[in-house]
């Protein structure tokens, strides 16, 4: 049989979304289906579009990626307008062609609505919806002062928030007399207003604007109807978005009388085989301007071309909850108090600068909406409590009054019935979380990843983390804790995470999984995880900011702010000539210098802008770091072996620098060591190290999860008499496997403690591949291997990595606070005065 | 407000900064750390870079964050956390650090400092 096609015109968000439903379903196989995006770009998170000035990149933006479209068979026109529908002969047109359609989806989305006022079209008169407005408003910004936004809904406080990043005076200038007009009332947009006036947003309100003329101070000046005046660099009209229904009107599709494509609750216009969602839909007179409904329409959408007679669109709810300049704002169902009998109960601390407003049913059971601004805190509780009709408590107040006047009750997860919408952009309720854990899931990731709960505007993942918890302990499992307040997920969970979505930033993983900005736990624990998956540069611009300061300046710092260098000396083996420079280089920058317990020399007392000149005199005498200060491979130890000594049996020097050479710069949990002894004498005390291997006269003894320091532990016994061959193999995948599943800063030795199964268990993955995991795990070790590159070679040969290593940016002064004296021939650090 | 005790220097430029991280600069009061946060508000703040518990000049060199919605440096040497807005150490109240005004005019970075050595700041 030969396959049916599927058009969709519009690559957005909502676009993206019903691609991904769509293809999830059995009819998707009878489809060839082709996908027209007039920007060049793929679809990018329009939520997010203010980042963008922020250092977000499209890429950080993007819903998905061109592989993924491959994977999927869907055969993608980028940049490539759709100009003309022929419906007679079911076809659409392109510049580039013509294109038969089956089924055809019309997601074009909406365009910036630009009122009708004088002068609207000059030069820096711009729009805020694409990447490319964004390019636009950046070049305009560039040689300005102040700019202006037109518009004080929740677009238009986005793009103030774009224009003060982009260091602009901003103004918002807004017709109606308060701020987000339709979500907040007159107290919530005072509110609103104080705080953002706080932050050096300047709010007009009750402004009409009459014309755009020629500036005298600036490039533009904007005359308002009550005649006074505001001058502008550049000005960005918000004012409202309407539906991009222009194609659908030269086909002759019904149409609203305001616009919007009409659709019914199968979302298909009036025309059988064409389908609208999105903001270009019109449903029952109404468009909905969020991403949440245009994603319910698309679900619905590919559930009635899968032949689901059921599905049908209903209506969405509107409610919102945002961060606009850093200031919370909340607007829940009928804010305005609209139904027939409504009564509110208001909060407004003008002192602490948090207003909040329910509105109640007439006999005081129901809650039908709410307004927060300043504090979102109670939002979550008071939307169940509207979304599912539960009856209010007698004392309803209790809810937006602080919790030193009364204490909040908190709505329990238990009390949510299971009909519950707990993430309204998958529409997944309580009970579809009951149904996967009762299937099988045992964490918070896995429901993620089984219902894409809390994976679209991120707005439920406290909620739903509180409902996955309380499900998990019903259920008498128990909770993992959360790596810190960032991350409701363990390292390994993380880890995961990052692997399966694609994830090459610590932004795009806490915007899409995580909350706030980050901290000193998680983002050096991010920063490993993606150099262990990724592999790049641990200075390149994305991850420079995660590291512990000695990730950063790839040294270990000192309790007087210096630095110690050890240069790699693989298993211990250094010629004279080295050992010279080291000595030379040593007596140069009078360093103090120390012989480690890994066989190497610690050089100390370094200060940051000697760093890079320490270490191009190092690589020019054929030195590498050593990585004394990542979580990696520090050394691995080796007696003299077959060599020299007269009982070794085996090469220990040899395989020592092999092994030290394979896994040197792999970033794991934690740091790990590794040792090889020539003979069973063990003189390199291989039993105390993560791994350690012991010669036999047919080959190799390996024993795993050792460890000396503060808490010693003999390594077992892995495998006994192993090849070379056999012998690294075992060690890669074991490694592999540690860094995949252990904890943050947990040492191999307490990794195997808790691995369920113990060391059996280990041996059944590595030794008999029981997961199938084998060859994943030495392909993964392979790239590493593959991508090694000596950190500081990288370093000094990049002049804008070097700008990192100065004291103080604007003085070439010495830090004056080191106060050095000798003892035993060298420099160290004055003792404490205390 | 007549007295005049402190002044606004150029002491770096934009390109100098270094997104969610700090960079150190010396200025008449000492040594001052200058971190640019571009997903907070505001993204630019300015405080001490000498860290009271190790008495090093290291606080630029710390990781940023929030904790509990408050922008904080976590100091390189013994982890404690300083508030970005008001300096005080998170880990015991009774510690802070000083801190500045700092904006951005075009190109160039200017931090508002005491017009003579502070006597917190170590040189």
């Amino acid at each position: 049989m030969s396959k049916k096609n599927l058009l969709v015109i519009g690559n957005g968000m909502v676009g993206h979304h019903f691609l991904e439903q769509f293809v999830a379903t059995d009819a998707a196989a009878d489809y060839h289906i082709v996908v027209f995006g007039e920007e060049p770009l793929l679809a990018y998170d329009r939520v997010h579009l203010s980042e963008y000035f922020g250092g977000s990149s499209h890429t950080d933006l993007a819903m998905g990626t061109a592989e993924w479209y491959a994977e999927n068979n869907l055969d993608l026109h980028l940049d490539e307008q759709v100009t003309g529908i022929d419906r007679d002969a079911k076809q659409v047109v392109t510049p580039k062609g013509t294109y038969a359609y089956d089924e055809l989806v019309l997601a074009t989305g909406s365009f910036p609505f630009v009122p009708p006022i004088d002068g609207n079209d000059r030069p820096d008169c711009l729009v805020y919806r694409t990447l490319d407005d964004l390019d636009q408003i950046r070049a305009s910004a560039e040689n300005g002062k102040v700019g202006v936004v037109v518009g004080g809904g929740l677009l238009g406080l986005e793009a103030a928030n774009a224009l003060k990043s982009l260091g602009l005076q901003a103004h918002v200038v807004e017709f109606a007399p308060r701020l987000m007009p339709v979500q907040l009332d007159d107290d919530g947009g005072a509110l609103l207003r104080r705080k953002i006036e706080e932050l050096g947003v300047q709010v007009h309100t009750e402004k009409a604007t009459t014309a755009i003329v020629d500036g005298e101070d600036c490039r533009l000046r904007m005359n308002f109807s009550d005649d006074s005046h505001l001058e502008t660099d550049l000005i960005v009209f918000s004012a409202g978005i309407r539906p991009q229904d222009a194609l659908a009107r030269s086909s002759g599709l019904e149409i609203g009388e305001r616009g919007g494509i009409v659709i019914n609750n199968q979302c298909t216009t009036s025309d059988p085989h064409i389908h609208a969602i999105g903001e270009c839909a019109l449903w029952n007179q109404r468009i909905f301007g969020l991403v949440a409904p245009g994603y319910t329409m698309a679900r619905t959408l590919a559930g009635a071309l899968n032949g689901d007679s059921e599905a049908a669109f209903t209506g969405a709810d509107m409610s919102t909850k945002l961060k606009l300049l850093g200031v919370d704002v909340g607007s829940i169902g009928d804010a305005h108090g609209q139904s027939p009998g409504a009564r509110s109960i208001r909060f407004n601390d003008e002192a602490s600068g948090v207003y909040r407003r329910m509105v109640i049913s007439e006999d005081g059971k129901k809650l039908l909406g709410a307004i927060l601004v300043g504090d979102n805190g109670p939002y979550d509780t008071l939307l169940q409590y509207a979304l599912n009709g539960i009856d209010l408590p007698a004392s309803p107040e209790a809810l937006i009054l602080p919790e030193s006047e009364g204490g909040a009750p908190a709505l329990g997860p238990d009390a949510l019935p299971d009909t519950a919408s707990i993430c309204s952009c998958h529409n997944v309720t309580k009970g579809d979380i009951c149904g996967v854990i009762d299937a099988g899931c045992q964490d918070l990731a896995g429901v993620k990843a089984e219902t894409k709960a809390s994976t679209g505007c991120g707005g439920c993942a406290a909620l739903l983390k509180n409902v996955v918890d309380c499900e998990l302990e019903k259920r008498g499992v128990e909770v993992s804790t959360d790596i810190c307040e960032h991350f409701p997920y363990s390292r390994q969970e993380l880890f995961h995470l990052v692997k399966v979505n694609g994830i090459r930033t610590f932004r795009q993983l806490i915007r899409e999984h995580g909350q706030g900005h980050g901290c000193d736990i998680c983002k050096p624990t991010v920063a490993s995880i993606l150099a262990t998956v990724w592999n790049e540069h641990i200075l390149a611009t994305d991850h420079v900011a995660l590291q512990d300061t000695n990730d950063t300046f790839m040294a270990n710092m000192q309790k007087n702010g210096t630095y110690s260098i050890v240069p790699r000396v693989p298993g211990g083996e250094i010629t004279p000539d080295k050992l010279i420079v080291l000595g030379e280089v040593a007596k140069e920058y009078n360093l103090y210098t120390k012989i480690t317990g890994g066989q190497r020399i610690d050089l100390f007392g370094a200060t940051l802008s000697e760093l890079p000149e320490i270490w191009e005199k190092l690589i020019a005498a054929g030195f590498e770091t050593g990585h004394a200060y990542g979580k990696s491979l520090r050394t691995v130890k080796s007696c003299v072996g077959s060599t020299w000594c007269r009982y070794g049996v085996q090469d220990s020097v040899g395989m020592a620098i092999l092994l030290e050479n394979r896994y040197k710069g792999l970033r794991a949990p934690h740091k790990f060591k590794l040792a090889v002894s020539g003979c069973t004498r063990e003189c390199a005390e291989a039993q105390s190290k993560d791994f350690g291997v012991i010669a036999t006269d047919k080959g190799w003894n390996l024993y795993v999860c050792g460890n000396g320091g503060m808490r010693p532990r003999h390594a077992d016994l892995f495998a006994t008499d192993l090849s070379d061959e056999e012998l690294i193999r075992t060690i890669d995948r074991v490694l592999m496997f540690y860094v995949r599943t252990a904890d943050r800063l947990q040492r191999t030795s307490v990794w195997l403690e808790n691995l369920e199964g113990g060391l059996d268990y280990l041996k059944e993955v590595i030794l008999e591949d029981k997961l199938g995991l084998g060859e994943e795990l030495d392909e993964h070790m392979q790239r590493v291997i593959g991508t090694y590159q000596c950190e500081w070679k990288t370093a000094v040969e990049d002049p804008e990595k070097r700008k990192r290593f100065r004291e103080f940016v604007n003085d070439e002064r010495k830090d004056p606070v080191q106060q050095w004296t000798t003892e035993r021939g060298q420099r160290r650090p004055v003792a404490e005065t205390a | 407000m007549t007295r005049k005790t402190t002044q606004w220097h150029h002491l770096c430029d934009v390109q100098d900064l270094i997104p969610e991280s700090g960079i150190a600069v010396w200025t008449p009061a000492g040594p001052v750390a200058i971190f640019y946060l571009p997903h907070q508000i505001p993204s630019l703040y300015a405080i001490g870079h000498h860290d009271p518990f190790s008495d090093a000049n290291v606080l630029a060199r710390g990781i940023t964050g929030d904790l509990k919605g408050e922008p904080v440096v976590a100091s390189p040497i013994y982890k404690q956390h300083f508030s970005l807005r008001s300096g005080v150490c998170q880990e015991d109240d009774s510690v802070r650090v000083p801190t500045f005004q700092v904006l951005v005019d075009g190109e160039q970075v200017l931090v508002e400092v005491p017009a003579t050595q502070r006597a917190d700041a170590v040189a």
